[in-house]
């Protein structure tokens, strides 16, 4: 069973206004647990709508969700037990901070929970770490961090509520190279650590092609694909004419592809092309 | 819930009342309004019925724009009619209970008001409805600059307003974002005592004051980059042009006000 299902989801902005917007249009998904998914699609593509119904933060105008095979909706359920067992990070998610210390806005969501004051604890200490902070860093004044270090408190919030499913809506939005590979990796080490479900929103293959196990495309409310990384991006052509660029090195091998150089699989990751390639090069030296 | 909020809320539509000179629109809104109060007799607001139906009309808003903007006003309403009904005492009486009372011109009179504060709310929504806030003050603004005369900063005044009215869908924005975020975090806000309800606006309005300060800051550096120095010499993208549909508006408006005049002075 799918830890976490879409069923002919759908949500319509402003219904009955001149601005009305089906943001989300009848969306079928299923999410594996332990999966490490990434979502793709373009501003505008229903993604952060989406992401928002997956925690019961938006009321789906049709359609049900269901986690662990029960529907979020249903009468009888708890919508803030949802939210603790599927953990949503929004965009900038720094503006979100509120307390005099970053000890205490990373307990907030634990505090939330009910739990006590020593799990909270351990909890605290324990995500703080995973997200890169300093021992020191607990007891500042959340403003005073930098930008960087803001946003890694907030993700930190929500993990220490140790959800089932951790959402992260383009955590690395406008950070620099270095903090966007730091907070990608942080995020791939808890995934394999905890083992928990882990979805990554963002518009930038590049980002999560390394990271992920599975990439749902999203464009104009509906979705493209959900596949493997390799099989979305041997779609090359048709993810492109949809206003997404494939990563870097993809690109490279679809080109020597195109010239008649042709390697058995999908490359998505400069560590594996290189690979490739050097056998390839290997390979040939011995042919001659 | 913050997207119920009707205040400036445009309501874009392909039609003479929006092509209007806001200017234009701002005094007959206003002329309709003395005329709703000029008359304590029914004269008045069958003309004031007329107005908003051949308003709407030309306009072309879905008229449950109007009852929704009426909605928020019910509970002024309901008490408006109560004490009218109960309260007042004079001609056939129908029912008496104590001090309370009702009686036909207590009757009358909480009709009389009811429909009198509806037809208010109804007229100056059109007037928002179908004028963009940022055209609104500009009309404003040029409907007041005789006071400029007097040393009234006319022109600070209205880009303050104009300033606020733009951030006031940012912020609403930004309070949906703000208080989504906590929601995830799980932040109750929808039970508990007054005490534990005003606790857990705190992790809603702190961020937002501190971003709504940043914001402040961003647009004061964003003007003082482009040159702004106040209205003097400052010319403008839309000019307001009023053209032969608002005379013969105005002329209508005057019209009826005058009817108005007349049938309660011949009446009363």
């Amino acid at each position: 069973m799918p830890i976490l299902e879409a069923k002919n989801l759908t949500y319509t902005y402003s219904v009955g206004s001149p601005f009305e917007k089906t943001a989300v249009d009848h969306i079928d998904l299923q999410i594996e647990q332990g999966d490490f998914v990434g979502i793709i699609g373009h501003t505008g593509s229903g993604k952060s709508t989406l992401m928002q119904m997956m925690n019961g933060l938006l009321k789906p105008t049709e359609g049900t969700v269901l986690l662990d095979g029960s529907d979020i909706w249903d009468k009888k359920a708890d919508r803030r037990a949802v939210r603790f067992q599927v953990g949503l990070v929004f965009q900038y998610p720094e503006y979100q901070l509120f307390e005099e210390t970053v000890y205490k806005d990373i307990a907030f969501g634990p505090k939330n929970m009910g739990l006590d004051e020593k799990e909270i604890d351990r909890r605290v200490r324990e995500t703080a770490e995973a997200v890169g902070l300093t021992e020191e860093l607990l007891e500042k004044a959340p403003y005073a961090l930098s930008g960087g270090q803001k946003r890694r408190v907030a993700i930190a919030g929500v993990m220490a509520m140790e959800p089932k499913v951790l959402i992260l809506d383009e955590p690395t939005a406008g950070l620099d190279p270095r903090g966007r590979t730091k907070i990608l990796t942080q995020l791939s080490e808890y995934h394999k650590r905890t083992g928990c479900t882990v979805m990554l929103v963002s518009h930038s293959m590049e980002d999560v092609a390394k990271y992920v196990s599975k990439l749902l495309v999203l464009s104009h409310a509906k979705v493209i694909c959900y596949d493997t990384p390799a099989n979305v991006f041997a779609r090359g052509s048709s993810l492109e004419e949809i206003g997404l660029a494939l990563p870097q090195i993809t690109r490279v091998f679809h080109g020597l592809r195109e010239r008649g150089i042709t390697f058995p699989d999908e490359v998505y990751t400069v560590k594996y092309g290189a690979e490739l390639l050097r056998r390839a090069l290997e390979g040939g030296k011995s042919g001659c | 819930m913050l997207k119920d909020i009707t205040l400036g809320q445009y309501f874009p539509m392909d039609s003479v009342v929006h092509k209007m000179d806001a200017r234009y629109k701002i005094i007959i809104t206003l002329i309709f309004l003395v005329m709703l109060f000029w008359g304590q007799h029914i004269v008045s607001l069958a003309a004031g019925i007329f107005f908003v139906i051949a308003a709407t009309a030309a306009s072309r808003i879905p008229p449950k724009m109007l009852i929704k903007s009426i909605r928020p006003i019910v509970p002024i309403l309901i008490i408006t009619g109560l004490m009218n009904l109960l309260l007042l005492d004079g001609g056939k009486e129908y029912f008496r209970w104590k001090f309370i009372s009702v009686t036909e011109e207590g009757l009358q009179t909480s009709a009389f008001m009811i429909v009198r504060i509806c037809l208010l709310i109804a007229g100056t929504s059109l007037l928002t409805y179908t004028t963009s806030p940022i055209v609104l003050t500009d009309a404003i603004e040029s409907l007041l600059s005789p006071l400029k005369k007097l040393k009234m900063p006319v022109h600070e005044l209205a880009m303050m307003m104009t300033i606020a009215l733009r951030f006031i869908p940012t912020l609403i924005e930004e309070t949906d974002k703000i208080m989504s975020a906590q929601k995830a975090r799980g932040a109750d806000m929808e039970s508990g005592g007054i005490v534990q309800r005003a606790r857990a606006l705190i992790p809603i309005l702190i961020p937002l004051f501190v971003s709504a300060f940043r914001r402040a800051e961003e647009l004061a550096l964003a003007m003082e980059c482009r040159c702004y120095h106040g209205g003097e010499g400052r010319t403008r993208l839309r000019e307001l042009k009023s053209g032969m549909r608002d005379y013969i508006a105005l002329a209508l408006m005057i019209l009826l006000f005058a009817a108005v005049i007349v049938l309660n002075a011949v009446l009363y």
